[in-house]
């Protein structure tokens, strides 16, 4: 029981993962960039929740929508300002603008609301608790022994599997979807059949950033805590279950970040608390060793 | 002006500033000097502690002061920097001091605590926790509770005052502060026959606890002890909540500053015991005059190391008293033999570490309420 319930937790930062790896992985499939600035979304995404719900006391759905909407606007005004003047230079360009935008948005929120953590509210602990009068389901073992799993935990991998599903469907069954893969087949072929590349590479922002603000927003239900600083070690863990899974494919994200949560968890619990980041990079290191470019990922030959 | 003669001018101000300390001299005075950060990082703590000593002089020399003669404290600013410090003192040696109120901060109180040591000076601490700066003579003391102490009342308290029989642990082991007094709490648990069940870590930058929370669940222990700052332990709390943890919480002096941020769940920690150096809530007539009066003096609330500070000039300027001289080593024996009723609690010195009673604060209702206070066996 002990064991399921590790998993749980496990499947629940995993969940989290994945949602930002989507981003990352989305937005290297079609503009080939690593948007290092993409981790920081999650942040600003945990800013505007405490900004719209603790200091507007706007109520916590509005709250929500306004921090999905607002990150998703931030991603295509980002791609707009300090990605698309790049869009022909040399990829070290925007790779180095995309740090660049990174440290901007700690540092202006850092600016804005001082280096102290902030608290912002548990959405969903609050919203469960007035459904079911409480926030957790306790199971009982043996008939004696109680196991309590948070309705939050059973909440975030539940509606990440549904994005998850949703995303899948919306790449593969609408024309938005399709055109999005084929602009990451080739931008230039897909502009000559009549897509507007731009557009398309808006749409890819928006939803990566929208992603983010859902994994920021379950995320600050676990860790009820927002710092300028909070987006770095998590953003740069969800890339690394992006490359794991292979970047630029979206089952690869999915199947890389639920294997980096798990694999966290587990090592917390059964090996050392000290060694769940080696061992979650070990793994990373050991895919790529076996299988450069990543879990699900395709070997492209060079051309010669 | 070119730099040559900026640098002529400031060397002549500064003879002149010597000139003028010399001349302050009197057979009337009594000068004890002290060492506080006064700029830098840690200035917060420096300013509450010289600000508390201050206060303390003030009260003696405004009652007559010590046998006829007035205290002049002269207080150095040494930046938090150990160079500085010794600087500093060596300074103050020169002026005469009879004894030695300071340092603030471990480092650099452990570096001046060595020369003072040869040099027999009577020197005390309010506030330097770390275990080593008594270690160098029996002329060095301290006012505040070293760190494994914080564990040690806290095992006492579960076991004596809570009945608790099950303990868990969980702390941060890239930290001496947390590490030191998680260590203290589990020897003194078992030696008061509490069973610890379990005991977890993590690392510097962890935010998320729930594996180790879980393993900590499935034990269902009666207390569990979270020794870290107030920030973390809003985390931790949190989570041990969420995967129904229903054991009390309890910790250390770094709990307090939880509430800073109003938006806490407060939930999280009801019921929750630490324990600190003093309470504001304490009715004893020691703190609510000492209160009262640096509110009055300062226009805000004591925090910790002001009290700590208020209570070491007293201790010393009784010690002074009872020596009847200037003489340092009669000083240091008055120190040695010294039982004060302070602020921060009954006071008495064994191998220059106070044997003290520890205010244990119970969050109720989202403040913080005074439980007891004990005294460590």
């Amino acid at each position: 029981m002990n064991f399921l319930i590790q998993l749980m937790n496990g499947l629940e930062m995993g969940s989290i993962y994945v949602l930002v790896a989507l981003g990352y992985t989305m937005v290297y499939g079609i503009v080939k960039l690593i948007n290092f600035a993409h981790g920081d979304i999650i942040m600003v995404g945990g800013y505007f929740l405490l900004t719209a719900a603790t200091l507007w006391g706007m109520p916590i759905w509005v709250a929500v929508i306004f921090t999905i909407i607002a990150c998703a606007v931030l991603g295509i005004v980002i791609e707009k300002v300090a990605y698309k003047p790049l869009r022909n230079s040399a990829r070290i360009s925007s790779l180095i603008t995309a740090i660049g935008v990174s440290l901007f948005l700690q540092n202006l929120f850092m600016l804005i609301y001082k280096p102290d953590p902030r608290t912002p509210p548990k959405v969903f602990s609050s919203m469960l608790n007035r459904m079911f009068g409480k926030d957790k389901l306790t199971i009982y073992v043996n008939g004696d022994i109680p196991y309590d799993i948070s309705y939050t935990t059973l909440l975030t991998i539940i509606v990440s599997v549904i994005i998850m599903l949703g995303l899948h469907f919306f790449v593969k069954k609408t024309k938005v979807g399709k055109a999005m893969l084929a602009v990451s087949e080739d931008a230039g072929a897909a502009q000559l059949m009549g897509i507007s590349v731009n557009t398309i590479i808006s749409v890819t922002f928006a939803i990566g950033s929208a992603l983010a603000a859902v994994g920021a927003i379950f995320y600050t239900s676990i860790v009820p805590q927002v710092s300028a600083d909070m987006g770095s070690m998590l953003g740069l863990k969800a890339f690394v279950a992006a490359v794991l899974g292979g970047i630029g494919i979206i089952p690869g994200a999915m199947i890389g970040g639920l294997i980096m949560g798990v694999a966290e968890s587990l090592t917390r619990a059964y090996i050392s608390s000290n060694l769940s980041d080696a061992i979650v990079f070990g793994i990373l290191i050991l895919v790529l060793l076996v299988k450069p470019s990543g879990i699900l990922g395709k070997n492209v030959k060079e051309k010669v | 002006m070119n730099i040559k003669k900026m640098l002529a001018l400031v060397l002549s101000g500064m003879l002149m500033l010597s000139l003028a300390a010399c001349g302050g001299e009197d057979a009337n005075n009594i000068v004890i000097g002290g060492l506080a950060p006064l700029t830098g990082d840690v200035a917060v703590y420096g300013v509450a502690a010289k600000n508390g000593a201050e206060l303390a002089f003030k009260e003696i020399n405004d009652a007559g002061g010590i046998g006829g003669k007035k205290i002049v404290f002269k207080v150095l600013d040494e930046k938090g920097e150990v160079n500085e410090a010794v600087n500093s003192y060596e300074n103050l040696k020169s002026q005469k001091i009879v004894a030695l109120l300071g340092d603030v901060t471990s480092k650099p109180t452990m570096a001046v605590a060595q020369i003072a040591a040869e040099d027999r000076m009577p020197m005390i601490t309010a506030t330097a926790t770390a275990e080593a700066v008594t270690t160098y003579g029996d002329n060095i003391f301290r006012v505040c509770f070293l760190d494994p102490y914080q564990g040690q009342t806290m095992a006492q308290f579960a076991a004596q005052n809570l009945q608790a029989k099950k303990a868990a642990i969980i702390y941060n082991n890239a930290d001496d502060y947390s590490t030191g007094v998680a260590e203290a709490f589990e020897k003194a648990a078992k030696e008061k026959g509490m069973e610890v069940v379990a005991k977890e870590s993590y690392g510097a930058d962890d935010k998320l606890f729930k594996s180790q929370l879980t393993k900590i669940a499935a034990q269902n222990p009666d207390v569990l002890f979270i020794p870290d700052y107030y920030n973390r332990v809003a985390l931790i709390a949190s989570q041990a909540k969420e995967v129904g943890i229903t054991a009390t919480l309890l910790g250390a002096d770094g709990w307090d500053g939880i509430f800073n941020d109003p938006n806490v769940d407060a939930s999280t920690v009801e019921g929750a015991y630490f324990c600190n150096h003093y309470s504001t809530e304490d009715e004893a007539k020691e703190v609510q005059d000492f209160i009262k009066a640096y509110s009055e003096a300062y226009g805000q609330q004591p925090n910790s190391f002001a009290a700590l500070g208020y209570d070491a000039a007293k201790i010393l300027a009784k010690a002074i008293e009872k020596a009847g001289s200037n003489d340092k080593e009669a000083i240091i024996k008055a120190l040695q033999e010294t039982e004060y009723d302070g602020v921060t609690g009954h006071i008495k010195f064994k191998n220059g570490n106070p044997i003290k009673s520890v205010s244990i604060i119970k969050i109720v209702n989202g403040q913080y309420t005074l439980d007891s206070k004990i005294t460590a066996e």
